[in-house]
């Protein structure tokens, strides 16, 4: 036997058992998945410090010394200096101030046609695949006519027809995108509710409502949070679209595709005007986009013991 | 005689994000030509683990500790080059897998998936209508019936017993020196795992290659083992021959496992034994016997101290400090009367 | 036993599958049997026999296609939603897998109160509180386990948890479908005490799944064994072992393996040879016949009944 060991009396007496052992405990939160996911995809984190940047910049933008409306046209066509960190427009406005107001008009109209879309998308998804049969067929064919129109086309037609406005704007885009998030859910919905938990609670007696919303819609936020992120993103790139169009957001006020269009009349002698809004919607859309991967990554069904 | 495998402290850790997982710890036993050893334990003991590197399959973020040794016939395969595996794998060593439906190509049809591992190690140079009359022949060893009819069909239109009789003569075309067989019959029903078994005892009288079986099911060691490897928690608790295990375990987890399946043959109704509490954390092993949070007959030094190796003859080793004389095992049931199985 | 009353019956149970092109996949084909009050009666079969599916549409949870299920003299297939509701309050059922019958996102408290809330069993958030420790302490769970995710546990942990959860609502009788399958070995004796241990404290009444024999012959007090949708042999969990009538559990039973070398090797084995035909085209006569060592003319011809061929011992076969 091993010398080095000194026995005592104590050695071999009966061991005092201490609490029954728990076993091995695995700590595991969505919100800690998704930020180490984050962390450790350097693109991921870019992403997220432009994300942050962008809003925080829009949401200070009335504190621009600068009012991005009055024209000022001692300064027209003012190259980018101190004063005007992005130059002057055709009419002297400060576009850095006009981009800032341009992206509150983006942000918001992406960040509310995406929670409408969620709210319209998931709400059908799930009764949709949770009571199934005939009411299922029903809304899914539904669903199918909006995911098969040519929307881009529609929404330049309901605009025309529409007085213009944020909340009209954001009305169009939500009504052409939640039939993707409806599918999503739906078929997550499909086969949750074919899992013992649920049929552990019908057995239990809970009514359709309580499954739905205690044990369902938890357990698909993960897909929807993903499809949320990405629904921001196409929804600042079709406001842009529309805007680029003359239909979104009217003159003057600025959205980044009302920049870009007033900037394509310049485009030869200052191509300057439309860099700064192509790039930031770029940019922005990118980032959404690169969230959206890291997020269906991190939310990805794991293994946890 | 000389041991066709011997593994000497082999040590095996995960780097996992939440740390090192020590899925095996320095574990050491021989297997011998045309034995069967048996490698018993709970899921996460490192049964599967051991089988892994036994054909260089431990990948990242897996790695075989410095100090591990696996001599195959003299050799040390872990200092094998990439070329060297390939030989060895598939022609000195085949693998069978518990799920035959995902270890077989569904796209491919039989008799060329099991042509295929020949022809990877085809050393004659044999013509393709050899190697198919040999991949008939196997069929035919493994108790297909319609051999020539079953080369054409794809996995699907096979039932589970017949796939995995396909996956047996896969890994036996080329006859190898050792077979491992990875819970070979944990997805079949009863009367198909008794066919199976029955099958794997022929071939080995007729082929003559050593088996390593990992299982959880007692029933199947005791019908299939000459030898039996306990491993808990990444060691070997106890290793000895079939009847010195099942007639006279000396570790309390050895004991405990055989008692927690009732018998079929017996009528007694009596609790079963259990197990208390749920197998150690692999990330911070603890310091003495792994099995001590769990063990009834648990002694301060077991808390404290790894037990050593002791040699009860005739190849029976257990790790347990129950074995030290200055040990009290007047109230451990299985050191005392030697009656084992109530 | 008989002399208990009769808690489920099963008459004529039929339960079959569209399989597509007009054919028929016959999971469950006229199965007739009892359970007594505070029995268990175990089903063994191989997969795919029908005994999940047959288990499940007892308690109602799979709709029949012909025949009957009463529980307490009421037709299960045809309650009202009251009485659906309070049927839910006395039959309760584990899971197979205890890691898909928990939800991922619920705590351990909130899933063993679930029932509890739905049945409105407390009258206050205390009393609620006390039940719910009580029953963990039942499954032998501690309260420090209360507030913790369900993803922290193991496997035979958190069939306590499907235990527990089972057990809040105080029912009488319990449908435990391969509770211990997912388990391993040492776990499957702690599940199997405890659910012995429940089942005599509260006088349960346990309809008890599993494809491992030796364990359902240790918890049960009947055996009924299916074979492709039918019931072939029903007996008391002594008498079937001993005494095999059907050639089928005698293949079965002599298939399991026993975790004794000697005995083992001294063993007689009946291998059968083949395998399960497919429950979507059975052969015709009884369903054994293909695979049967001991067959005859009329058994491809015509399906056996099932018949007490000693007191309490049923078989369907032509041999007897």
């Amino acid at each position: 036997m091993d010398n080095q060991i000194v026995f005592d009396q104590a050695s071999f007496a009966p061991l005092e058992k201490k609490e029954k052992d728990l076993g091995t405990v695995y700590h595991y939160s969505l919100w800690k998945s998704i930020g180490k996911e984050i962390r450790s995809n350097p693109m991921a984190v870019f992403a997220c410090a432009f994300l942050a940047v962008i809003i925080v910049a829009c949401l200070l933008a009335p504190f621009s010394p600068y009012d991005p409306n009055k024209l000022d046209l001692a300064s027209k066509f003012a190259p980018p200096s101190l004063q005007h960190p992005f130059g002057c427009d055709e009419f002297g406005r400060d576009y850095f101030t006009r981009a800032l107001y341009g992206g509150r008009v983006s942000l918001t109209v992406g960040f509310a046609a995406m929670l409408v879309t969620v709210f319209i998308g998931t709400t059908i998804g799930i009764f949709s695949g949770y009571i199934g049969g005939k009411l299922d067929m029903l809304l899914m064919r539904f669903t199918d006519i909006f995911l098969a129109l040519p929307s881009m086309l529609l929404m330049v037609v309901l605009n025309t027809f529409l007085k213009p406005s944020m909340t009209t704007l954001i009305a169009v885009l939500s009504l052409f995108s939640w039939a993707s998030v409806a599918r999503i859910t739906r078929a997550e919905t499909m086969s949750l509710k074919e899992r013992d938990y649920v049929h552990a609670s019908k057995n239990l007696g809970a009514n359709s409502f309580v499954i739905a919303v205690k044990h369902i819609l938890p357990n698909i936020l993960g897909p929807v949070i993903v499809a949320a992120s990405l629904g921001v993103a196409s929804a600042i790139l079709s406001e842009s679209s529309l805007s680029f169009l003359g239909l979104g957001i009217s003159i003057p006020n600025a959205s980044w595709g009302s920049m870009l269009q007033g900037a394509q009349a310049h485009i030869l002698d200052k191509p300057i005007l439309a860099v700064y809004p192509g790039l930031l919607i770029l940019l922005t859309v990118l980032s959404f986009n690169i969230l959206g991967d890291v997020l269906r990554s991190a939310l990805e069904p794991k293994i946890v013991k | 005689m000389e041991p066709l495998v011997h593994i000497n402290n082999l040590s095996v850790s995960y780097f996992t994000y939440a740390g090192e997982v020590q899925s095996v710890r320095g574990i050491s036993f021989n297997i011998e030509k045309g034995k069967t050893t048996a490698l018993v334990g709970e899921s996460g003991c490192g049964k599967s683990v051991t089988s892994k590197s036994l054909l260089g399959l431990i990948e990242k973020p897996g790695v075989i500790k410095q100090g591990s040794e696996i001599l195959y016939e003299g050799k040390n395969i872990l200092e094998f080059t990439e070329k060297e595996w390939l030989h060895f794998r598939g022609k000195e060593c085949s693998m069978i897998f518990q799920d035959a439906l995902v270890s077989l190509n569904p796209t491919m049809m039989i008799g060329k998936q099991i042509m295929e591992n020949l022809q990877n190690h085809n050393k004659d140079n044999l013509p393709t209508g050899e190697i198919r009359r040999k991949a008939k022949e196997m069929l035919d060893l493994v108790g297909i019936p319609d051999a020539e009819a079953c080369l054409n069909k794809y996995p699907h239109e096979l039932s589970g017993g017949m796939r995995q009789r396909v996956m047996i003569a896969t890994a036996l075309i080329t006859n190898p020196k050792l077979l491992i067989a990875d819970e070979p019959t944990t997805a079949l029903d009863v009367t198909i795992q008794a066919q199976i078994l029955e099958l794997m005892k022929e071939l080995q009288k007729k082929l003559g290659m050593a088996i390593i079986m990992i299982t959880h099911d007692l029933g199947v060691v005791a019908d299939m083992a000459d030898e039996i490897v306990v491993m808990y928690a990444g060691k070997i608790v106890e290793k000895g021959s079939n009847e010195e295990i099942f007639y006279n375990p000396r570790h309390p987890y050895t004991w405990a496992l055989m008692n927690s399946v009732p018998r079929l043959d017996l009528d007694s109704k009596q609790e079963l034994v259990t197990i208390e509490g749920t197998i150690p954390d692999m990330i911070q092993p603890p310091k003495g016997c792994a099995f001590c949070s769990r063990c009834p007959y648990a002694m301060n030094i077991c808390a404290q101290h790894m037990p050593q190796n002791t040699d009860l003859g005739d190849g029976h080793q257990v790790a347990c400090w129950l074995t030290d004389p200055r040990a009290d095992v007047s109230h451990v049931p299985f050191l005392t009367g030697g009656a084992v199985n109530v | 036993m008989s002399n208990r009353p009769v808690d489920l019956e099963v008459k004529n149970l039929c339960k079959y599958y569209n399989a597509g092109r007009k054919r028929v996949l016959k999971a469950v084909d006229d199965v007739s049997f009892v359970i007594y009050k505070g029995e268990t009666l175990g089903i063994v079969g191989e997969s795919g026999c029908g005994k999940t599916t047959c288990g499940k549409t007892c308690i109602g949870m799979l709709e029949k296609t012909g025949g009957t299920v009463t529980y307490q003299g009421k037709d299960v297939h045809s309650l009202s939603k009251q009485e659906r509701f309070d049927f839910s309050g006395k039959v309760q059922m584990i899971f197979q897998d205890p890691y898909a019958s928990l939800d991922p996102h619920q705590k351990v408290y909130d899933i063993v109160a679930e029932g509890i809330r739905i049945h409105k069993l407390a009258k206050d958030k205390a009393q609620e509180e006390r039940m719910v420790l009580e029953l963990l302490d039942m499954v032998g769970l501690n309260a420090e386990h209360a507030m913790r995710n369900v993803h922290e546990f193991s496997g035979g942990q958190r069939q306590r948890i499907g235990i527990a959860r089972a057990l809040a609502v105080e029912p009488e009788f319990l449908f435990c479908d391969e509770p211990i399958s997912a388990l391993d070995v040492s776990i499957q004796a702690q599940i199997i005490n405890l659910l012995m241990k429940l089942q005599k404290q509260r006088e349960l009444t346990m309809l008890f799944i599993a494809h491992d024999l030796s364990m359902v012959k240790h918890i049960s007090d009947r055996i009924a064994v299916m074979y492709l949708g039918n019931l072939v042999e029903l007996a008391n969990s002594a008498d079937l072992y001993k005494n095999p009538l059907h050639p089928y559990t005698g293949a079965l039973l002599s298939a399991v393996p026993i975790a004794d070398p000697k005995a083992s090797r001294q063993r007689q084995k009946v291998m059968l040879t083949g395998d399960v035909p497919s429950p979507v085209n059975p052969p015709a006569g009884c369903r054994f016949s293909g695979r049967c060592s001991r067959c005859m003319d009329v058994c491809s011809q015509k399906k056996p009944e099932l018949k007490e061929v000693e007191p309490g011992h049923f078989v369907a076969c032509h041999l007897y």
